[in-house]
């Protein structure tokens, strides 16, 4: 009967699994003994790049900010962009752990373990821009509020420290809501493992979990309220980032509009970044029984819509600038579209404005490597665009005296290559040593889809 | 009373298996009772009559995390350190909303995370229950109910009978 009602859906876990099986299946990556070759490659690859990066720092801090292609008039440059595309990847996890959870999505299990380990690696990243962007990141505990010998505090109302406690906070609350969800996993390794040394360590992080009913109903409360202070905690992070640029008086930074603006923009560039890595992930490791074409389609629906919003973002960008009046706002957009960053702004424009409306085709959606191109468009694209947020408005301001071309030196772009690589490397360790997808609610899926089969 | 025993563990197949043994040991009066799943099973929590108190946890800690947000933001503005900036107020409380809202949030997920882990005394490396035949299952894709001796009505024998009656793949004992 099921069939005859939804006769176009693909199943959201393929057929014939069961609770053993998806244990089984899962745990086995982990558990195996065998380091897949392509994993080393992988990983090795990754591991050099982590590399660079940690070059690129070690400069830094030798020689200070003065390596990057920072001037007078353009103060802000790739830090403040990589901040900001970071932040704007970990909210997908997020996104997909608390708000798809509230909501009852349950094609989110299987990829929201992934997804959230994304989000703590993107904004591990993203916390250590602002930190060697201070230009002295051996004093960076001055941005937090402690009794000091100097009887000095932070500004509280300066966005840059509202920022502080927004990402502090959402590094903390994601860490945690990540660990909670695993320990019952743990608990499947302690059990599963065949290794003493194996079961100890996954046994010490279980912390003695041992799946009693009273103990299901205080986690699952937990967890549920997590997912709801989490929701509007992602929300918040996004506008507090743009309120650093929104409430100052920067022409195209001032403006109403950006907190939308950005948290849109975060959640499809962090959709992107999903897909991006959910494609590889499930074909090599022949997960495509739990990630199915299904949750690429949802995920492609969830960027066009995101998409949208952002494209029509830009639109109003350019309308208020005219409607405006205000000579310094339009002549911004104007200088955006034709002025020396004209080839970034037309990039961004195709690649987060045009290029993804090819989603609205089933066939793209329902293509990986289709979907795989349009996302690392998109990656792209978001990158571009906050490039062109923070360098077109600092570069010529006001004061033509004061205008200055910007462009990311040699160390501007190994560090950000380099954090990709940390990035990369990151996933890969957490690939090997964690379970890919959420055992327990994958089973409770199971679960849930064999009632609904007897109710037919 | 048979002291050297935890209790009897019966060991399931499916999940209504154990909802349906477990709604049974509760009407044959059986209170230490517990069940074991892979996975949260909202019907159990139902049957063993159980109200999880976690969200009283979590609305004092947002409540805390406010109140101290605003007490830190008050006292670096207004006593200690007051400082006049564009004119404004000392205690120009609009400019103070966000970290009083990342504060109230990071408070009440602490007391979620902390009050869940706490409330079911964790951690708890060891446990009688983990002593039993094939508990390893219990994470894997089995489903268990114990009767603990500490109950009234457990006697060995009667009790073993009883729960042979719903159903299990098998009865053993827990030994501490």
């Amino acid at each position: 009967m099921a069939a005859s009602t939804e006769p176009a859906e693909v199943p959201v876990i393929g057929p014939g699994q069961t609770y053993a099986t998806v244990t089984d299946r899962v745990s086995g990556v982990v558990l195996s003994k065998k380091t897949p070759k392509g994993w080393l490659l992988g990983f090795g690859i990754a591991f050099i790049f982590m590399m660079l990066m940690l070059f690129s720092l070690t400069v830094l801090f030798v020689k200070g900010v003065g390596v990057w292609g920072l001037n007078n008039t353009v103060a802000w440059g790739f830090a403040i962009v990589n901040f900001v595309w970071w932040v704007g990847i970990g909210h997908a996890g997020t996104l997909i752990s608390a708000i798809l959870l509230l909501f009852r999505q349950e094609w989110r299990n299987s990829i929201n373990r992934f997804a959230e380990a994304m989000t703590i690696f993107a904004v591990a990243n993203a916390g250590l821009f602002p930190i060697i962007h201070t230009g002295r990141p051996w004093l960076a505990y001055w941005l937090l509020p402690y009794p000091s010998m100097f009887q000095l505090w932070p500004q509280f109302r300066s966005p840059l420290l509202w920022d502080v406690f927004a990402i502090s906070t959402y590094v903390t609350i994601s860490l945690l809501f990540w660990y909670v969800g695993l320990i019952p996993d743990f608990a499947t390794l302690r059990d599963m493992g065949e290794n003493k040394v194996v079961r100890r360590i996954y046994g010490l992080f279980a912390l003695g979990w041992r799946g009693a009913a009273r103990h299901w109903a205080q986690y699952s409360r937990a967890a549920l309220l997590l997912a709801a202070l989490a929701t509007p905690l992602v929300v918040s992070v996004h506008s507090v980032v743009s309120f650093d640029f929104a409430v100052s008086s920067v022409p195209g930074w001032h403006t109403t509009f950006l907190p939308p603006y950005f948290v849109s923009g975060a959640i499809y560039s962090g959709f992107a970044m999903v897909v991006t890595l959910a494609i590889p992930i499930r074909k090599f490791y022949h997960m495509e029984d739990f990630i199915t074409d299904r949750h690429l389609e949802n995920m492609a629906k969830i960027m066009l819509a995101t998409g949208l919003i952002v494209f029509y973002s830009y639109i109003m960008e350019v309308f208020f600038a005219w409607y405006s009046g205000n000579v310094y706002e339009r002549f911004l957009v104007w200088n955006r579209m034709v002025g020396p960053y004209s080839v970034q702004y037309w990039m961004l424009i195709f690649f987060n404005g045009v290029m993804v409306q090819f989603l609205w085709l089933k066939k793209v959606r329902r293509t990986p490597w289709l979907l795989f191109i349009i996302a690392i468009g998109v990656n792209i694209g978001m990158w571009l665009e906050r490039f062109i947020i923070v360098v077109t408005s600092l570069s010529q301001e006001y004061l033509p005296a004061t205008w200055a071309h910007y462009a990311g030196t040699f160390w501007d772009w190994s560090l950000y290559i380099g954090t990709l690589g940390f990035f990369v490397a990151l996933l890969f360790l957490f690939l090997r040593v964690l379970p890919m997808i959420n055992m327990f609610e994958m089973k409770e899926l199971v679960h849930h889809l064999s009632h609904k089969g007897k109710e037919h | 009373m048979n002291e050297s025993v935890y209790g009897l563990i019966a060991k399931f197949d499916t999940p209504e298996d154990v909802v349906e043994a477990t709604r049974r040991a509760r009407e044959a009066g059986y209170r230490k009772i517990e069940a074991y799943s892979p996975f949260p099973i909202e019907e159990l929590t139902e049957i063993l009559e159980f109200k999880p108190k976690i969200q009283y946890l979590v609305f004092i800690g947002g409540v805390v995390g406010a109140i101290s947000g605003f007490a830190l933001q008050y006292y670096a503005s207004v006593i200690s350190y007051p400082l006049i900036i564009g004119g404004r107020p000392f205690n120009s409380w609009p400019a103070f909303i966000v970290v009083i809202f990342e504060l109230t949030i990071l408070f009440a997920g602490l007391a979620a995370v902390f009050g869940m882990l706490g409330l079911n005394g964790f951690p708890h490396p060891y446990h009688p229950v983990f002593n039993a035949k094939d508990f390893n299952l219990v994470s894997r894709d089995k489903f268990f109910l114990v009767i603990e001796s500490a109950d009234s009505r457990f006697d060995l024998d009667g009790t073993r009978t009883f729960l042979e009656s719903l159903g299990p793949e098998e009865v053993t004992e827990v030994h501490p």
